[in-house]
């Protein structure tokens, strides 16, 4: 393959799919799911929603009230077709950029924003959510999504984890080695690769010389690859998956095959790395597009419907904004603050000297 | 009072912790069957189960990763890592995730976490067996640092670290391993940020921390048959440090040295020399001096001898003190 070439248009032969760019509804030897007509609207409402809340973070990074932004543009099917398949038990471990499935998890917005503002590191308690904290270093958390679930075994309970991670980040120690414990272990957790075609600007040929999925036979454990842009073909497989590690069948890892529609971050240009054709051909493979067509052509939602989820959409783009402009600056104090979880005298000597000389300033 | 090795007493230390908690785990290269390559985990798998004492695979990032996760989930993971010069590829872990985790999330997150690593030199090992890689993790925020120096504080120190909520990085003195002491096993020890007072002296301060505690008190021995009175003080934690027990010393005595195994360069002989100044500038009767390791790679160990602070060098430095 060239390097100018467009990447992943054609769709692969082994992918799972469910509803097709199209709209239409198609059947899987080995998957199905079976969903109400409300429960169909309700996804095709948080894809509608987190993609403006994606939206009004861009631009409020454009506009200098976020440092930086990593957009999820494009793969919203396959953050809320596996965020909709964890149950209340099942635990969760993002990257950096699973605003959808945080969305899933009832985690409010303005804490991601908060994170991207910088008035703090995270700051959500990942156990009221059982959505863990964002992890920057790449594949860093599939280890603790294995640990997590060696200690669910540990429990006896009905659970399993969920280690979401990218494309490039296969090609890191920890995610292969994050494979071997959870193989070995038979630990109950779903490895969930978006792999969106671009780790910045390297695409997937730099990661990879066969497709991600079969990665995991070679780890003793079932790979599959999904249209990772079919919120259907997402959820069935994921809830598959979720479930057979539940039971104690092992892990799975899902390969989503979906694509970066924006930059990498906000301080990215990918137009010096890619082609413009290929980001027309995905645009026609639209996950929100082919399930509004979906709706209409199933008589399933009218104009009313799609515009009742338009103005809550740009409602919540306002009240995600207007929140995310009054975050308070953390006070200088923060400094030392939740370092350690007892009291730690070095640090303690360095605040009080530190305050004390900032007091000066004040009289 | 029972008498015991350095790597038995840390050995009931961790059986009396896994007694009292069921969430304390243990895991790491060989700490099942085989107890360990010290055997400080010897007979541990058999008494609580596969499930509790877990042979992990060949992979440190992989045992500190998981130990977060399963920290996370409620329990008490105490990792080995079979050598100090294999906690390399683990340290992206220690340092980006296991100290950062508890300030990420605001508090809401403790990892309690300890990390045992023999550590140090003088057992005649190859290459990576004979480190000291303590100023590593003392300058990371987020994380305790330990050292233990005989069976009685190895005794009650994992026991204190295993209850902490930080994580903690556990050093334990290999070539100590087998040293014998008296171990009171129903004593409760020292808080685990406390410095001891190793042997009082008035003439000069000596301090040292896990192996080259030993190395001090046989210098001071040696020095009182001259008439010289040494004070060593076995630091004990090096972060936090307890610089109320060292200045008080030093204050006492005008004069310090510091002494480690690991390279005197940016070494944590740096940070007490630094701070010893600062506090105790008007008591000192001599700058602080510092013996350690080169500004060299570990030895092979036909050159160890004449690596590592020992006796001689020690003293040498103390009559240096004394010149000024």
């Amino acid at each position: 393959m060239t390097s100018d070439a467009p990447r992943g248009v054609d769709a692969p032969p082994e992918l799972v799919q469910l509803l097709t760019p199209e709209g239409e509804r198609v059947e899987h030897p080995d998957y199905d799911i079976e969903l109400t007509d409300e429960e169909v609207r309700s996804l095709y409402r948080d894809l509608v929603l987190v993609r403006r809340i994606d939206l009004e973070a861009v631009a409020l990074q454009r506009q200098g009230e976020l440092g930086i932004w990593a957009s999820l543009l494009g793969q919203e099917a396959a953050q809320i077709g596996s965020g909709r398949a964890l149950t209340d038990a099942d635990m969760a471990f993002p990257t950096y950029r699973e605003h959808g499935v945080a969305w899933c998890r009832d985690v409010d917005p303005v804490r991601l924003l908060g994170l991207f503002r910088g008035v703090n590191h995270g700051g959500w308690d990942p156990a009221e959510h059982n959505f863990h904290l964002y992890t920057i270093v790449i594949g860093s958390q599939t280890l603790h999504a294995v640990g997590y679930a060696m200690g669910i075994q540990r429990d006896g309970a009905e659970a399993a984890t969920i280690a979401y991670f990218g494309d490039g980040a296969t090609s890191q120690g920890d995610v292969n080695e994050s494979f071997i414990w959870a193989s070995v272990f038979n630990a109950p957790v779903v490895f969930f690769c978006q792999n969106n075609q671009w780790a910045i600007s390297e695409p997937l040929e730099k990661q990879s010389k066969i497709p991600l999925y079969k990665r995991a036979s070679g780890f003793g454990f079932p790979g599959v690859r999904v249209d990772g842009n079919d919120v259907f073909a997402c959820l069935a497989v994921t809830r598959k998956a979720l479930q057979n590690a539940r039971e104690g069948q092992g892990p799975t890892l899902i390969e989503a095959y979906t694509y970066r529609m924006g930059a990498h971050t906000t301080s990215d240009d990918p137009t010096r790395y890619r082609v413009a054709d290929e980001l027309e051909a995905w645009k026609l493979k639209d996950p929100i597009e082919r399930l509004k067509a979906y709706l209409f052509k199933n008589q399933l939602a009218d104009q009313e419907f799609f515009d009742k989820v338009d103005a809550e959409a740009d409602a919540l783009g306002k009240d995600v904004r207007r929140r995310c402009l009054e975050l308070p600056d953390p006070e200088p104090e923060a400094l030392f603050q939740h370092v350690y979880a007892a009291q730690h005298s070095l640090l303690d000597e360095e605040r009080d000297q530190y305050l004390t000389y900032l007091a000066g300033f004040e009289r | 009072m029972t008498t015991l090795t350095l790597a038995k007493a840390l050995n009931e230390g961790l059986r009396r912790s896994m007694e009292d908690d069921s969430k304390v785990l243990v895991m790491g290269e060989d700490v099942g069957k085989l107890g360990g390559v010290f055997r400080v985990t010897d007979g541990l798998q058999k008494d609580f189960g596969e499930d509790r004492v877990i042979d992990t695979p060949l992979a440190e990032s992989g045992i500190i990763g998981t130990a977060i996760g399963l920290a996370l989930r409620g329990y008490r993971p105490v990792c080995e890592i079979q050598f100090d010069g294999f906690v390399f590829p683990a340290v992206n872990q220690i340092i980006t995730q296991l100290a950062k985790m508890p300030l990420r999330s605001l508090g809401a997150l403790k990892l309690p976490v300890v990390v045992r690593i023999p550590c140090g030199g003088g057992i005649g090992a190859v290459e990576h067996h004979s480190e000291s890689p303590e100023a590593y993790f003392t300058h990371t925020a987020g994380l305790r640092v330990v050292a233990c120096s005989n069976p009685a504080d190895g005794y009650s120190m994992i026991q204190e670290a295993i209850r902490a909520d930080d994580p903690i990085i556990f050093f334990e003195p290999k070539r100590r391993y087998w040293d014998k002491s008296e171990v009171d096993l129903t004593a409760t020890g020292l808080p685990l940020d406390q410095a001891r007072v190793a042997r009082p002296g008035a003439d000069i301060t000596l301090l040292a921390y896990g192996p080259m505690v030993k190395t001090c008190l046989e210098a001071a021995a040696a020095a009182a048959e001259d008439g010289r009175d040494i004070e060593v003080i076995d630091l004990r934690s090096l972060n936090p440090l307890d610089m109320g027990v060292v200045a008080e010393s030093v204050k006492r005595t005008g004069r310090c040295v510091v002494v480690h195994e690991a390279p005197v360069f940016t070494g944590f002989g740096a940070e007490l020399a630094a701070r010893i100044t600062e506090q105790c500038f008007y008591h000192l009767e001599s700058p602080v001096l510092r013996v350690g390791g080169f500004s060299t790679p570990y030895p092979p160990s036909r050159l160890e001898e004449y690596y590592l602070p020992d006796l001689d060098r020690v003293l040498d430095a103390v009559d240096r003190a004394f010149t000024y």
